[in-house]
This record gives structure tokens, sequence and C-alpha cells, in this order.
């Protein structure tokens, strides 16, 4: 028997998939986020609020990600919005090479802004790099302060946690503030925002944010011509 | 569950290695699985045993070295314990730990039939 060194990351194949994606996002000179979450914490309708708000002054498009069913990219095409739906079918998380199929039928030139929205899982998503410029990981108060602790790759992969349904904190029985504690041990570095997409609560934080960020992403486009 | 996924890929890679080497079937298949990941041994060992059907590998042994999560503070080098309740805030001094380890996961090397 033979010992043969092989010191191969197991994701290499999506990190090489992945980085292809990234060069081809940087020369169309679009910001990409890739948002995941739990099932139900608000992804799409934090993307359609995202969308009213932003879609007067920037070029948007989005990808949907599901198991099963193109109701979500349905539910972004009603606000005027081109998107494209990727059925997994069982395969629980987006990896990069569905996002380069999808991108094949789905071009990113001229848009400001390419949404991604994984499939809803905290677990497996976090390991699959996409080519995105920004994670934003969506987590709704309902489910609990403790949520970061327990999924916390995701968590600490995260550039941006959005704290979703506000609203529903009191009562939901959950402290904001030891939500908000919890994803910062996890994750110091990330940008928080608290939300409620229903009442609207702190979505014009989210929303300035997002613009400086494409606005730096277009910049820096515009000086790399 | 996509440790399916991970499988697969442990395979390909291995498969891959092995062909390169003009090697017949892969006896041992060793990786690195860090504490930090969202792999799950037991779930892998079971979608391995699936995922190496019909392959170089299929009557191959994997074997998984779980490697710890370690951190320490870029500021003051302070290295604490504060892996089990998942802070990665310094203790000391209050600024973000940096992962030192823990985020593995890579085929480490294979064992094969020598070439004949």
């Amino acid at each position: 028997m033979e010992r043969v060194s092989v010191q191969t990351n197991v994701l290499k194949a999506n990190q090489e998939a992945a980085a292809e994606n990234r060069r081809l996002f940087e020369r169309a000179g679009t910001l990409v986020i890739n948002i995941m979450s739990a099932p139900g914490a608000g992804k799409t309708t934090l993307l359609e609020s995202t969308i009213r708000g932003l879609r007067d002054g920037y070029r948007l498009g989005v990808i949907e990600g599901d198991l099963q069913t193109d109701l979500d990219a349905q539910r972004i095409r009603a606000l005027g919005v081109p998107s494209h739906q990727i059925t997994t079918g069982t395969v629980c998380h987006l990896d990069a090479r569905m996002v380069a199929r999808a991108l094949a039928e789905f071009p990113v030139q001229g848009l400001d802004l390419l949404v991604i929205e994984n499939v809803g899982n905290l677990i497996c998503p976090a390991s699959y790099d996409l080519g995105e410029s920004l994670r934003v990981v969506i987590c709704s108060v309902a489910e609990g302060a403790e949520k970061p602790k327990k999924y916390p790759v995701m968590f600490h992969k995260a550039d941006v946690v959005l704290l979703n349904k506000t609203d529903l904190a009191a009562a939901s029985g959950v402290d904001l503030r030891e939500l908000e504690t919890n994803v910062r041990e996890v994750n110091p570095k990330a940008t928080v925002f608290a939300v409620s997409c229903k009442s609207g609560a702190g979505l014009d934080n989210w929303l300035a944010w997002l613009r400086g960020a494409i606005e730096s992403c277009t910049t820096a486009d515009v000086a790399r011509r | 569950m996509h440790e399916i996924s991970i499988a697969n890929s442990i395979i390909e890679i291995a498969e891959a290695k092995a062909r390169e080497q003009n090697s017949g079937r892969i006896q041992v298949i060793r990786i690195r699985l860090g504490e930090f990941t969202t792999v799950v041994r037991e779930a892998l060992e079971f979608a391995f045993e699936v995922a190496r059907r019909e392959t170089l590998a299929e009557s191959a042994q994997l074997e998984i070295e779980i490697v710890p999560m370690t951190v320490r503070c870029v500021t003051c080098g302070c290295v604490k314990d504060p892996v089990r309740s998942v802070c990665l805030i310094c203790p000391r001094c209050g600024l973000p730990l940096e992962v030192v380890s823990g985020e593995e996961l890579q085929v480490d090397y294979i064992e094969v039939e020598s070439a004949s």
C-alpha cells in the first residue's frame, strides 16, 4: 500500500467556480449579495421592501433559490424586477456552479445590484461561496435569542445581520438586546440592523447602508475602467 | 444534509489523485474536519458509504481527523477557551478574536494499491 499526499480543500471545485463568478460580477460592476436565513425568517419580504426602496434609483436583478416552485420569483417579477428561479430539487443550498449556470441565462451586465436569495437553511449554505460581494443573514426575532449561538458558523461568516420582525419581539418574549449581543459575540465584525418589514421600522438604515455599498462598488468599477 | 455533496467532492478529489498516480483502488481516504464547520461527522460517514459505490473508492475506508477550534486575539495574543460558548470577543481587551483552526475541510492523503 502506498500513501499519496493530497492536501486539497474539499470545496475546491466550488471555490474555483465562485472565483469565476466573482470576476464576472466585478467586470460588470454589479454588487452581489447572498441572502441567507432559516425558512420563514422573511428573506423574500425583506427583498420586496428592499426593491421598493431602491428600484427607482438602481437597476436590480434577483436570483431565487428554492427546493421547489417559482413562487418567490413570481413575487419579485410582480414588482417589475427581473428574476430567475433556481430549483434545487433536494439540494439544501445553492452552490457556485448552480449560480454560474443561472448566469448563462440571466446576465448581470447592466445591473447595479444582484440579490441571490439562498435556500432557507441556517447550516449548509454557510459553506458555499457563490462569488458574492456580501453575505447577509436574516434572523427573525421570533426564532429566539439563542439562534446565533446555535448556528455560529452561519452568523460568523456574515457581513451583515438583519434582525427582522422586531414588531414581534414582545409577543415572542424575546429580548432584542440579548439577540444582538449573541450576534456580536459570534461575529464582532458584522454590521447589524434591527428591522421590521411589516411596520417599516429600521428599513431606512438598511437601505441607506446598501445604497452606500452599491455606490462604492460602482465607483470602484469606474476607477478600474 | 449537504454531507452527500461533501462526500461526492471528497471522492472526486481522491479519484483524481489516484488516476494521476496510475494507481488502482483507493484503500484509505484521510480527511481533516474542523469543529467550526457545518459538517457532521456521522452524517458524512453515512453519506460516504453511499457515495463511494461504483468508484475507485468503493472499498475505501474514510478516516476523519477532527481539528479542534482555536482562537487568538490579534492585539493582545490572549488565547482563552471561548469556544464552548462561541464568544469570539477577547475577554481581556474586547476586540474580535481570530479563528486560528477549526475551519478545515480538507483531503489530507489517500492510501492506494501500489502501482504494478
